[in-house]
């Protein structure tokens, strides 16, 4: 692309959405969460989306995935409408996503082998071996020891839950991982392994990531965008260099609050 | 070969070139690792091999897991294998596959055999009927400190429960036990008829319900309906950390979520009994009249020289013993509950099972002990 030209609202239309949210609106009973909301996600980005505590950061993620009924609107993912889809279809786009609840949601009567083979035997034919080698590599991938293969969620602690589901997310190969507070509960080093891992698998992978997050330290580790959320919508979306000169009260007190300068005086 | 579509070699003066072709991804995978075993055992002993990658369009952890099995067992009869045209995108993908798979698996969980099984059941029985003593005495201890302050006492907790539990089963128990009585009394008449004694069905019916049938019926349900209830609801909370929550805020659990529930159901079992009982007697008199010819006069009349106050008093007096074994059992069960769902659904069904089975022996038990104080 020419480089007189390549201001970054421009390079974005020019880059492929992967996910494309339009004009959405979610709400409970009389409460309007998502209030026309449009956001998009290109391929190949780590996009982290910040908001306040109860503004409708997870219902936005939960209507993406199709667990929020959505009063109006479209969600398009790969380019497909996700309301056009059959029943069919649905499911193997599905296949292609792949989510880290904020608990882990593993499932808690089966070992975490067992968890990561769950989407494998469900969708594909695979022998015993390979299904066994791809758990043992996938538990290898996000940092795990093998060990913890034959190990019930109750027997984990809380990082090690957060590691395994999201070797289960990743089991099927996804090219989106939609992640859920992924650093929350873990302490500083835990959380900055994890962004880590994060890049790391979305470099080895060419993984899609949408993130809900509040860590400062994953905001400007990881995140090639941002896309903060208040009023239900979207109130800006760029680099962590263009939320910090963003003048809204609401911003200017989540990047520049105590907690941020401590962050970027940490970087300095 | 078969799996020309994904892998194709091709052999020259023991020097082996194996290309890979299409879409090296999962849904392939199975295909591919047929094709792959399949070329490793035809050609075990090759002098040297060349892997040609660049004709693979797509690849992911499937791939290059598979990959990486192909290049190490030539690797293992020590041929070091050359491998060209990976696309650039894949290099750190391969390179992650190369570094995982070098420990060796755990070994798999081992289930229990038979013998083993009965054994831990054997001591496990044991150790329940332990817990439940405890349990028992915990529970008496926390009543007892209640009275001792009775300002303690969560009454609203209480009176919630008394809704769940006793109001809220009014209609489920006055069908069931209504159904129950018209049953017995068709079944009495058309038996009785026989011998000409269809009018002593009155008897049997009274004396039945009110004796046994009535409390049994009532208990048996209680323990499906809030023994289960109390027991998941516990459970849950131990599984979120809440009674954990309460112990380190310096409760007892046993005195806030216990004794209220247990309270609960003493009160609520015999007024239960009592509405179940009536609604068994109704559904009696309806059909020894619609079905027998016995009308309501006579059923009451002939009801009234049957039945004593001894016979209702047996049935009321067993009530509360039920209630607070149901109670303690649903209880028990809840707070034993561990980390995982299947856990619940475990300590759930022990908790009815176990709640029902001793609502039964104990109903043995009164029986003897009437007879023998001749009640």
């Amino acid at each position: 692309m020419d480089a007189r030209t390549s201001t970054t609202a421009e390079a974005d239309s020019h880059r492929e959405a992967i996910i494309s949210v339009h004009d959405i609106v979610v709400g409970f009973g009389d409460r309007v969460i998502l209030n026309h909301l449009d956001l998009d996600v290109y391929r190949g980005e780590i996009l982290g989306f910040v908001g306040t505590s109860g503004g409708g950061k997870s219902v936005l993620t939960r209507t993406i995935l199709g667990l929020v009924p959505k009063r109006s609107g479209t969600v398009e993912v790969f380019g497909q409408n996700l309301d056009d889809l059959s029943e069919r279809e649905r499911s193997a786009l599905e296949r292609r996503w792949g989510v880290l609840f904020q608990q882990g949601a593993l499932f808690s009567s089966l070992t975490v082998k067992q968890n990561i083979q769950f989407p494998l035997r469900e969708n594909l034919r695979l022998s015993q071996r390979l299904l066994d080698e791809i758990a043992y590599t996938k538990i290898e991938m996000v940092g795990l020891k093998c060990d913890v293969a034959e190990k019930l969620p109750s027997e984990l602690s809380g990082g090690m839950i957060k590691r395994a589901a999201l070797a289960r997310s990743l089991a099927l190969d996804p090219e989106i991982l939609f992640l859920d507070e992924p650093t929350s509960g873990l302490d500083p080093i835990g959380a900055g392994d994890f962004d880590e891992l994060i890049r790391t698998l979305q470099q080895t992978l060419g993984l899609t990531v949408f993130m809900v997050t509040h860590d400062l330290d994953s905001l400007h580790t990881v995140c090639d965008r941002i896309a903060a959320l208040a009023d239900g919508k979207v109130i800006a979306q760029g680099t962590i260099e263009d939320m910090m000169a963003q003048q809204h009260p609401w911003l200017r007190a989540y990047f520049h609050g105590t907690r941020a300068r401590a962050v970027q005086g940490a970087r300095r | 070969m078969p799996h020309a579509s994904l892998i194709s070699v091709h052999s020259q003066d023991d020097l082996l070139t194996v290309a890979g072709r299409g879409a090296w991804t999962s849904e392939y995978a199975d295909e591919l690792e047929q094709a792959v075993d399949d070329t490793v055992s035809t050609y075990a002993h090759p002098k040297g091999v060349e892997i040609d990658l660049a004709a693979v369009e797509r690849m992911d952890t499937f791939g290059a897991l598979l990959f990486e099995r192909l290049k190490r067992s030539w690797k293992d009869s020590g041929i070091e294998p050359q491998v060209k045209g990976l696309a650039p995108r894949y290099t750190v993908l391969i390179e992650e596959m190369g570094r995982t798979g070098q420990e060796p698996p755990p070994p798999a969980r081992r289930h229990e055999a038979i013998l083993e099984r009965f054994g831990h059941e054997t001591v496990n029985v044991a150790a329940d009927a332990a817990a439940l003593l405890n349990f028992v005495g915990a529970s008496v201890a926390a009543m007892g400190r209640v009275l001792l302050r009775p300002r303690s006492f969560r009454f609203t907790a209480m009176v919630n429960q008394l809704d769940r539990v006793g109001f809220r089963a009014v209609p489920i128990i006055v069908l069931i036990t209504f159904l129950i009585g018209c049953i017995l009394a068709q079944q009495g008449i058309f038996n009785f008829r026989r011998f000409g004694a269809d009018i002593y069905v009155v008897d049997m019916v009274g004396v039945l319900v009110l004796r046994e049938l009535g409390v049994l019926i009532v208990a048996i349900m209680i323990a499906g309906r809030s023994g289960s209830a109390y027991t998941a609801e516990l459970g849950s909370m131990r599984m979120r950390e809440e009674i954990d929550a309460l112990r380190v805020m310096g409760f007892d659990p046993v005195e806030v979520l216990v004794v209220p529930r247990l309270l609960a159901l003493i009160i609520a079992l015999p007024l239960l009994t009592f509405i179940g009982s009536m609604s068994s007697l109704l559904g009696a008199g309806l059909v020894s009249w619609g079905y027998g010819g016995i009308t309501p006069e006579v059923f009451l009349n002939r009801l009234k020289g049957a039945i004593d106050m001894d016979q209702f008093n047996v049935g009321m007096i067993k009530a509360p013993f039920m209630a607070a074994t149901i109670g303690i059992v649903a209880c028990l069960e809840g707070l034993r509950v561990g980390g995982s769902a299947e856990s619940l659904g475990a300590h759930t069904t022990a908790s009815v099972v176990k709640a029902i089975f001793l609502v039964i022996v104990m109903d043995g038990v009164f029986a003897m002990f009437f007879a023998a104080i001749d009640m």
